[in-house]
């Protein structure tokens, strides 16, 4: 396994190269060489894959934990050091092959649609840095680690949302993505340092007896360390960044903020399960109400948004809302017995990865076809762009849990958690699973479906993308076709054993009816020229209608609470204090030494014999002193 | 009448010359005199020098090489002087000190 480390050091090497030679390199070189790495990234990822599931498992029945490649860094007391290595167990072989993949196609994704732009080469380059990040997280061998490479993936994706940074939005944009996951980030920070302290270690696996002694810190560590995850993985109410981050590139939107770097929060919530589940327990519990509430929240938002990639903005904050459901309702590290939610979400990351990054990548060719965000401005595109129709309908099917797609396995597995859980939180989520049908299928038929935008379509009528674009979409389709039939139970599970996966009809058959009839109604309300029906509900709820639109108000919220509460009742009066107090001080202290300096000043006048005077007295007192003590 | 010369009267002649070393140092402003001020002070810690090997330690030389010493080290000092004083006068067209302030920092 020591080829492992290559994963790493290709994109690593391939930022470098396209960072500091790329603008010498024409597009189309910058282009390949970016991809070729990234190619060689996941052909490499896949054999990790490959030789560590079918290398068995061990004695005890669980997949061996790897550590391919270590070094010590830091090193503060024997026990407790920085390392940066390389760690492989099932979820983060799983990660590396989700990441590569989604990657992998938005890199060669990216050939089509970025073509012509100015920067490419730094596109390409910024790509590398994110990739590297991103699998460099994933596979650390202890929390520490996670943090570098976790606050690495911030600024790439900060650099990436800003790729526009001449577009006001585009700053503005990556500026809160940056200052609200750093803010998140901060309590993250916090809870390693407690976490370091009291068990004397950045690993995953702290001794026994550390365990012990902690008591109430743990929870408090591992609360603080959510905290972190819910900024990344934008969970309520920390969601606000990752609407407006859709300035970035589609492209970008699909492989950071759909696929990979937003699931982040989960992978860090699944990393420390073992710890949640047997220390924590209130926690997670507590994970998964605020996961719940998100996926509410965010599925009812979605329904009314117009700019298509906000829908699927906030459809993706709905999904990580259900993996974070399914993370919070485990009570047992045993599938069998309470913790059936562990393999569950991490197989609707898997899944919810390729799909979504797939319905991103469509909204980008039809981006790149009707050159507007806006639903207004599409309609009837089926015919232009079959492809992109088909696939993109395989996504919604697929997001919307309808059998045999790979989304319906994964989220009947959740749904099942949850009734394990409570009937509640099952019925909630259940719920949910039907808006998000509603809402995929309104964005389905707002683009394919209705009235064509004549008006446009004459100036520029719509055409299929070109290959390097549809590619991508049919490859991730078709995963998103198969990946449900993968035994996926057999590789991970919350206790390492093997676990097969089987349907519970009961719960399997009311979300299939659930979801189906929420497509009916999408259907009838908007697979037509006009929507009546829509134009009725939002007149008579407009208050409704106008709250979710502009998303219940909450970035307002924040506002108010930054610039009314924090910076009128904190920060004016600290900058008061700062002006008038700190400054004055030393300004005071400046202001004296220059007097003394300037009263001083004539004694050096230049005349030699001056100075003997003064060197002469000098030796007087000196001797006097010296006589008379 | 035979005076016998005593450590004493050369202490005089050398304490003599070291103040009006001194003194001169103090009151003239002609470079050229104060140099010649230094060169009083010196000689008379040469003297010195001399004095106290000759009476107190006369089986040793170190006193004796220190003159020489001093003697060596106050030619040098008085040709870099000498040298700066021309060259401050070509500047300046002048040697006295009380004009000459223009390097002070």
């Amino acid at each position: 396994m020591d080829y492992t480390i290559l994963i790493l050091a290709l994109p690593a090497l391939s930022f470098l190269l396209l960072a500091l030679a790329g603008m010498k390199m024409s597009h189309r070189v910058a282009g390949i060489v970016g991809t070729l790495s990234l190619a060689a990234v996941t052909v490499l990822s896949y054999a990790t894959a490959c030789s560590y599931f079918t290398a068995g498992r061990m004695e005890d029945g669980l997949y061996p934990t790897l550590v391919p490649w270590n070094f010590e860094w830091l090193p503060f007391t024997p026990s407790l050091h920085i390392d940066m290595g390389i760690l492989l167990d099932p979820i983060s072989v799983l990660m590396l092959v989700v990441v590569s993949t989604v990657s992998l196609m938005v890199h060669i994704y990216s050939f089509g649609y970025m073509k012509g732009e100015k920067g490419f080469q730094r596109y390409y380059a910024f790509l590398s840095l994110f990739t590297f990040a991103m699998l460099g997280l994933v596979v650390a061998t202890n929390i520490f680690q996670m943090y570098v490479f976790w606050e690495l993936v911030g600024v790439s994706s900060y650099l990436l949302i800003g790729f526009y940074y001449t577009k006001p939005e585009a700053i503005a944009a990556s500026k809160k993505a940056f200052i609200v996951t750093r803010f998140a980030d901060l309590g993250f920070l916090i809870g390693i340092l407690i976490y370091g302290y009291y068990m004397q270690t950045f690993t995953f696996t702290p001794s026994e007896e550390r365990l012990m002694q902690a008591g109430m810190v743990l929870p408090w560590a591992l609360g603080l360390m959510f905290v972190g995850g819910a900024g990344k993985s934008a969970m309520f109410p920390l969601h606000i960044w990752l609407p407006d981050a859709m300035e970035g590139p589609t492209p970008v939107s699909a492989l950071i903020h759909a696929a990979t770097m937003v699931v982040a929060g989960v992978y860090l919530v699944a990393r420390m399960f073992p710890l949640y589940v047997d220390f924590a327990p209130h926690v997670l519990h507590a994970v998964a109400w605020v996961g719940a509430f998100t996926a509410l929240y965010a599925a009812s938002v979605a329904c009314v948004q117009s700019d298509i990639k906000r829908v699927l903005a906030f459809s993706t904050i709905s999904q990580i809302g259900f993996m974070m459901v399914a993370l919070g309702v485990c009570t047992d590290a045993d599938p069998h017995g309470g913790g059936l939610g562990y393999m569950a979400g991490m197989f609707h990351l898997f899944t919810h990865a390729m799909f979504k990054a797939l319905l991103f990548l469509g909204a980008g060719c039809i981006i790149h076809a009707v050159h507007s965000n806006e639903m207004e401005m599409m309609g009837g595109l089926r015919r232009y762009m079959p492809v992109t129709h088909i696939t993109f309908l395989v996504a919604c099917l697929a997001i919307a849990g309808i059998p045999p797609f790979s989304g319906f396995f994964s989220k009947d597995e959740i749904l099942t958690a949850c009734f394990g859980f409570s009937p509640a939180m099952g019925w909630i989520m259940t719920a949910i699973a039907g808006m998000t049908a509603f809402y995929m299928f309104r964005l389905y038929y707002g683009i394919f479906w209705g009235k064509e935008n004549r008006e446009l379509h004459a100036r520029h009528t719509p055409h299929e993308s070109p290959l390097a674009m549809t590619f991508p979409l049919v490859f991730l389709a078709l995963v998103t076709v198969g990946a449900g039939f993968i035994p996926f139970g057999r590789f991970v599970s919350a206790n390492g054993h093997a676990y097969d996966i089987h349907l519970d009809w009961g719960v399997a058959g009311t979300s299939i009816v659930v979801a189906l009839a929420a497509i009916a109604l999408a259907t009838w309300m908007y697979a037509r020229d006009r929507q009546p029906v829509a134009d009725m509900l939002a007149a008579r709820f407009s208050r409704l209608h106008r709250a979710a639109y502009r998303r219940f108000y909450m970035d307002e919220a924040w506002l108010f609470v930054t610039k009314r509460v924090i910076f009128r009742c904190v920060s004016v009066p600290v900058a008061w204090f700062d002006r008038h107090v700190i400054d004055q001080f030393m300004n005071f202290l400046a202001w004296g030494t220059n007097a003394a300096g300037e009263s001083l000043q004539p004694v050096q006048n230049g005349r030699i014999q001056a100075y003997t005077w003064w060197f002469l007295s000098g030796i007087i007192v000196l001797t006097a002193v010296l006589l008379l003590f | 009448m035979e005076i016998e010369i005593h450590v004493i009267h050369y202490l005089v002649i050398s304490t003599v010359m070291m103040f009006c070393g001194i003194y001169g140092f103090f009151t003239r402003k002609n470079l050229l005199a104060l140099l010649i001020s230094v060169e009083l002070m010196l000689n008379a810690v040469n003297v010195n020098f001399a004095v106290f090997n000759r009476y107190l330690f006369p089986d040793r030389l170190e006193g004796h090489f220190f003159s020489l010493f001093g003697i060596a080290v106050a030619a040098a000092e008085t040709a870099v002087a000498i040298a700066i004083i021309i060259n401050v006068y070509r500047n300046v067209k002048q040697v006295l000190t009380d004009d000459i302030t223009d390097l002070k920092g």
